[in-house]
């Protein structure tokens, strides 16, 4: 069944994951995107602030949105979002290590330019295995209201 | 790189630019951002973005991307001319990410980042702290995207 608006009420929303990051993948998106010898270089990155060789903040947050597309948004009759009000890098994220989501909604409301969708604000926090909090964000998400996804109306 | 010394409030440069290909943006999408409307061309269409549309975090990566290159090239030319490179920290995160209109197979982004503040860290005095506004626009000239980014940026003389 799609989700819609009606099923974002304020509260616990999901925990999701575990997902293991590879050692290749964090090298591979570090390659394209975010070349930093601290992403890259395992004696730069020991020397760095993080302290040892840690994955790039913006892979951290694409392997977020995988987790939210796999977890829920796939099933969900999401419009997209328009952007992130805040987001915390809070501690490294190390290869090979199995982090999960757990997702909040902190509001819900009806969208007045567009009163079929809703807009949903989430926070979502990504722990690693030992519970250790590595990034924080709060983002909404438009959503179409139960009424217009059970009439099939294109938006 | 330069150091925090060298950084003044209103700086701005141009970091370069990036066409969004659909082949790119599917790539993308199917690594991390699987939903319908940037994955496909009809269902993007059918979408509120009138396309098929980049994922955002496709958009914020390549930013970041076309950041880090901007830099590697300044510290080459700083180590040019004979200068000590700075070596710049992590970022502890971002604030108002707004991903204001949709990139669109095809779109050629062009990036900007303008300094907006500046301070020493309290924790890391040998730090300074600088916020960047990062935008992107479009071949058309429509603002398509904007974020307020942090980072560490090392002090030249941290004891002055």
């Amino acid at each position: 069944m799609t989700l819609s608006f009606e099923d974002f009420p304020p509260g616990r929303f999901g925990t999701f994951g575990p997902r293991r990051v590879t050692r290749e993948e964090v090298l591979a998106f570090a390659a394209e995107y975010d070349p930093q010898p601290m992403h890259l270089d395992e004696e730069a990155a020991a020397r760095s602030m993080l302290g040892g060789l840690s994955a790039s903040g913006w892979h951290l947050c694409s392997i977020m949105m995988r987790m939210m597309c796999d977890g829920f948004i796939g099933r969900t009759a999401s419009l997209g979002s328009p952007g992130v009000n805040e987001l915390r890098w809070l501690a490294p994220l190390r290869p090979g290590d199995d982090i999960t989501l757990d997702m909040d909604v902190v509001e819900a409301r009806v969208s007045r330019s567009r009163p079929e969708t809703g807009i949903v604000t989430f926070r979502a926090v990504v722990r690693n295995a030992a519970g250790q909090e590595l990034c924080e964000m709060i983002s909404p998400v438009i959503v179409r209201r139960r009424a217009a996804v059970t009439s099939g109306q294109a938006g | 790189m330069r150091f925090f010394e060298d950084i003044e409030i209103g700086q701005r440069r141009e970091i370069g630019s990036f066409t969004f290909t659909a082949d790119a943006i599917k790539t993308f999408a199917t690594q991390f951002d699987p939903q319908r409307f940037h994955l496909d061309e009809e269902a993007g269409r059918q979408s509120l973005f009138g396309g098929l549309a980049a994922s955002g975090w496709h958009v914020g990566s390549v930013c970041m991307k076309l950041l880090v290159a901007d830099g590697q090239s300044q510290a080459r030319e700083a180590a040019a001319r004979g200068e000590e490179i700075a070596i710049w920290g992590p970022s502890p995160g971002f604030r108002e990410l707004r991903w204001i209109k949709p990139v669109l197979a095809g779109d050629t982004i062009s990036f900007t980042s303008e300094v907006e503040s500046l301070r020493i860290s309290e924790k890391r005095p040998e730090w300074g702290i600088v916020q960047g506004r990062h935008t992107g626009t479009n071949q058309r000239g429509e603002l398509v995207y904007s974020l307020l980014a942090t980072a560490f940026v090392p002090r030249r003389n941290p004891n002055s």
